[in-house]
């Protein structure tokens, strides 16, 4: 029941529900469809953290707004270096026809077929409703999950976890630098 | 997560006593219907407090999906710096479905702002400003528009007058 009671706000801050990669967890490769003709790979964003944003649907209000709103904070991600992924169940086409109405500026990822392939490695895949979690990952440049995070599905969950893990690493990559 | 950062300080627009017991904040856009919609209620609820609360609007423009939120936003800091900051954000959301640059040139000529200065404005004079609110906006869990925060924390129930109302009582009671 991990996840009733994380959506029902009757977890604790900071606890994941059960199977969600945690931080310190070196994270899943994988492969996926950006647009008709092309793949992305976690392994060709290596170097630079990368921010994984598994999202129900595209379309859904919620959903929208959540990647709008990253959409318009892609420069102060981008001032950390940081590359922004979108990943969810939807099809290429689906994705594309979605990027395009909210001008989003960063790759949406089809985890399509097989399909939340990629959601079930990371812990975030819904059975029930053949979706993902409203879940958020920040990797390093080494490929190790650095902060990872679960929101109720119908909340935004904002940008301010993202930034905060971000300065931790940028903070944690400047004191090894200095040491 | 969600707490406001930073507190409100002598760079915000606010209205109502500083001392108020009740401080809500708004971050908003001038070209979001949602915040086109809480504009009235917010009016009502200011109206129904008095005295007891101060209300605040920082910026949030949403710009990749509201063209005119940007230009907007100038144009009511360049207001605020004339002292006529919420004529501007009032005139904003009371014609919001004209905000393009024309209308917003024949509202800074209703308010006594000069052409010059709305044009050094559009040419960023104010955008540090914009981009803190928006970024302190970020920091402190915005997640969309509008957000409101009551004392200092984020509010995420309804929108309607009397669930504020019931809201902001609370928590002037308990300053009390």
């Amino acid at each position: 029941m991990p996840d009733a009671l994380s959506r029902a706000g009757v977890l604790p801050a900071g606890v994941l529900p059960a199977g969600v990669l945690p931080a310190g967890v070196p994270a899943p490769a994988f492969t996926l469809p950006a647009t008709p003709d092309q793949s992305l790979s976690l392994g060709d964003l290596r170097g630079k953290p990368v921010i994984l944003a598994f999202y129900p649907a595209d379309w859904s209000p919620v959903c929208g707004d959540q990647m709008a709103l990253y959409n318009e904070v892609l420069p102060e991600f981008h001032r950390y270096g940081a590359q922004l992924v979108g990943i969810s169940t939807d099809g290429v086409w689906c994705h594309a026809a979605f990027a395009a109405e909210r001008r989003l500026h960063f790759p949406l990822l089809a985890d399509f077929e097989p399909k939340g392939g990629v959601a079930r490695r990371y812990g975030v895949y819904r059975e029930t409703e053949g979706t993902s979690e409203r879940a958020l990952f920040v990797i390093d440049g080494e490929g190790v999950i650095r902060w990872s995070y679960v929101s109720p599905l119908g909340l935004n969950p904002g940008a301010d976890g993202i930034l905060d893990a971000l300065d931790a690493l940028a903070a944690k990559n400047s004191a090894g630098a200095a040491s | 997560m969600s707490t406001l950062k930073p507190p409100v300080g002598p760079d915000d627009h606010g209205q109502g006593p500083a001392d108020a017991p009740v401080t809500l904040v708004e971050y908003g856009d001038y070209e979001c219907p949602y915040c086109g919609e809480a504009y009235p209620v917010l009016k009502a609820v200011q109206a129904e407090m008095g005295d007891r609360l101060r209300f605040v609007f920082r910026n949030f423009p949403l710009t990749q999906q509201h063209p005119h939120a940007g230009r907007a936003a100038e144009f009511a800091e360049a207001a605020a710096a004339i002292g006529r900051f919420w004529e501007a954000h009032d005139l904003l959301y009371e014609r919001q479905d004209a905000l393009d640059q024309a209308s917003l040139h024949a509202y800074a000529r209703m308010i006594g702002l000069d052409d010059a200065h709305l044009a050094a404005a559009f040419e960023g004079r104010y955008d540090e400003k914009i981009r803190r609110d928006f970024s302190g906006g970020l920091r402190s869990g915005v997640n969309g528009t509008p957000t409101l925060f009551v004392n200092g924390e984020r509010y995420d129930g309804p929108r309607d007058v009397d669930s504020l109302l019931t809201v902001l009582r609370a928590a002037a009671a308990e300053r009390i």
